[in-house]
């Protein structure tokens, strides 16, 4: 082989997974350019030219900053329900010998090998034999959210968990401290960077879940369905300015830990 | 035991009462290990083993009732049958495109997860960033930007026009290939996150080894990496083929009626309140997902996914 092929063939993956990384951000591209998007018609999603409107007023059509706030109120409900339910079990699971433990592990796992469709259907049909299928909105939402992430959150949790090392808590047990400030001041640092991932995985779950929401939302309106709702009829820019905010935010938060980590570590 | 409840046990002393004190805080262990598993535990026992036991009943209700009229329980099995001749066009269609769907996300998501994981060197942490990234923006915008770039004046069909491999009239969104172009799009990283966690723990002194056996590159990956990153296929493939088989949204927004999957049909019975059909159709999907994961999870011999 030539030099140049060796070259090619070591680098081909790469070349390929930066292939696939564009695949995954072409759809970003569009979102942040349809949101400076001044829409000429009504009928055709297509760029027609630049603006700033949409940024400046984001709340102009209607319904939409309310569907924002819902999917807010109800995923930082969610989340904080989710989060404290999934790590007091992902603790149990990880820290203590019971019977069915094995069984509990299966348990966990049944919800996320579920298609949503199911269980949103499941939730529905439960709501409405229950005979509240005349009160969906908000608290039905936010029990279908609390149960779908809670297993993200015991995995996520669970595995920062097991990955620990013991010895630092038995090395605070021996320099005298009661279980109470060992948990607190050991144990609990230890874990928070997987509860603070598995509080953001499960928001960002809850924020973005349409298909078991859609079943059981009555005339309550997520982000989601709104967005859903506008596809069928026109798709007002605005819905881009919220999903670029979103994504900012998000690119914000990770470059932020990122940065504080590598902080941390010049400094330890 | 675990290290911790031995150390916060107390100081060992002689006679009957320390054999008792292990034995009572055992019991006091299990005790708090099940005291912290209940209010999880009920909740999902609650919102989602008797949801699942309500839709079981509810496919079987008489058919002829309605949300107005009230269902009755009939064990009315019937309805499986007509759901099944009803629908089967979608139930097919359905485990097509999530079985295609998946192969190539596997195609395109191991070469992506194997750089991240062997290539990468110091920018493994931003290429996972940018992985997970596009969660953040609402999937339901991201497939609806993909109606925007498969759209017939859209820069996809522009370029595929240019190099003959579509025909002058020829198109995309509208058709299977953009329902499963969006199926590929929104479940890759689910598949590209197992995967690298499974290729990330392999000894890399294995497949040096592999090498200094005279193996070739290929040979390498044949018989060592690729081997050893099983659970993680098994894991992104079920990760990805069991929501893309119960998924609407890439048909509705990227396909006509002609690509409708067996979701669509599933939202829109219960959306127009026949409960029967719909439950009993739900049933049916989950009931075919369990067995196929059963067995695929059989066949690879990977029985510990979580």
């Amino acid at each position: 082989m030539t030099r140049f092929g060796r070259w090619i063939g070591s680098h081909l993956v790469l070349f390929v997974a930066f292939g696939v990384l564009l695949y995954l951000f072409a759809p970003i591209f569009v979102v942040v350019l349809m949101s400076f998007n001044e829409p000429k018609s009504r009928l055709a999603y297509q760029f027609d030219g630049f603006t700033l409107d949409n940024w400046l007023h984001p709340c102009q059509p209607f319904g939409l900053c309310e569907s924002v706030s819902t999917s807010l109120r109800v995923g930082l409900l969610a989340t904080a329900v989710a989060t404290v339910l999934g790590t007091l079990m992902a603790f149990a699971m990880v820290r203590h010998r019971y019977r069915g433990r094995s069984a509990s592990n299966l348990f966990i796992f049944l919800p996320m090998a579920s298609p949503e469709i199911v269980l949103g259907a499941s939730l529905l049909a439960l709501f409405v034999s229950a005979g509240a299928g005349g009160q969906l909105g908000f608290w039905t939402i936010f029990i279908a959210h609390v149960m779908f992430c809670l297993s993200f959150v015991v995995v996520t949790v669970k595995a920062r968990l097991s990955g620990m090392d013991l010895r630092l808590e038995q090395a605070a047990m021996d320099l005298y401290a009661n279980e109470w400030q060992t948990f607190w001041r050991i144990t609990f640092p230890q874990v928070f960077p997987g509860i603070l991932a598995a509080a953001l995985l499960s928001f960002s779950l809850s924020f973005d879940d349409f298909i078991i929401t859609n079943l059981n939302a009555g005339r309550t309106v997520t982000f989601p369905m709104y967005v859903w709702g506008s596809a069928q009829r026109d798709i007002p820019p605005q819905i881009n300015v919220i999903g670029t905010a979103m994504f900012l935010l998000a690119v914000l938060l990770v470059l932020g830990a990122e940065l504080a980590r590598r902080r941390r570590r010049v400094r330890a | 035991m675990s290290a911790l409840s031995h150390l916060g046990g107390a100081p060992p002393a002689a006679g009957p009462p320390a054999a008792a004190e292990p034995e009572r805080r055992t019991g006091r262990r299990r005790l708090t290990a099940y005291l912290l598993l209940l209010p999880g535990g009920l909740w999902l026992v609650l919102f989602f083993v008797v949801p699942l036991v309500t839709l079981l009943s509810a496919s079987l209700y008489d058919p002829s009732g309605s949300v107005e009229t009230g269902y009755t329980v009939t064990w009315h099995w019937q309805n499986y049958v007509d759901a099944l001749r009803d629908y089967a066009r979608p139930f097919g269609r359905s485990f097509v495109y999530a079985l295609v769907a998946t192969a190539i996300c596997l195609l395109l998501g191991y070469p992506l997860a194997y750089a991240i994981a062997f290539k990468a060197g110091r920018w493994k942490n931003l290429m996972l960033a940018l992985v997970i990234a596009p969660f953040f923006t609402s999937f339901l915008i991201r497939t609806l930007s993909w109606k925007l770039l498969l759209g017939d004046n859209g820069f996809v069909v522009d370029v595929l026009q240019a190099l003959r491999i579509l025909g002058p009239d020829g198109r995309l969104l509208a058709t299977t290939a953009a329902v499963v172009t969006g199926l590929t799009y929104n479940f890759l990283p689910f598949m590209v996150l197992p995967l690298y966690a499974s290729l990330e723990r392999i000894d890399h002194r294995l497949i040096e080894a592999g090498g200094d056996l005279f193996a070739g590159p290929f040979t390498t990956f044949r018989t060592v990496t690729l081997p050893l990153s099983m659970p993680g296929v098994v894991a992104g493939t079920l990760l990805t083929f069991i929501p893309a088989a119960g998924d609407y949204i890439n048909a509705q927004l990227l396909g006509t009626p002609k690509q409708r999957m067996i979701g669509n049909d599933i939202q829109s019975l219960f959306a127009a309140g026949v409960y029967p059909t719909a439950a009993a159709l739900s049933v049916t999907l989950m009931a075919a997902i369990v067995v196929l994961v059963l067995f695929y999870v059989r066949r690879t011999g990977t029985e510990d996914l979580v």
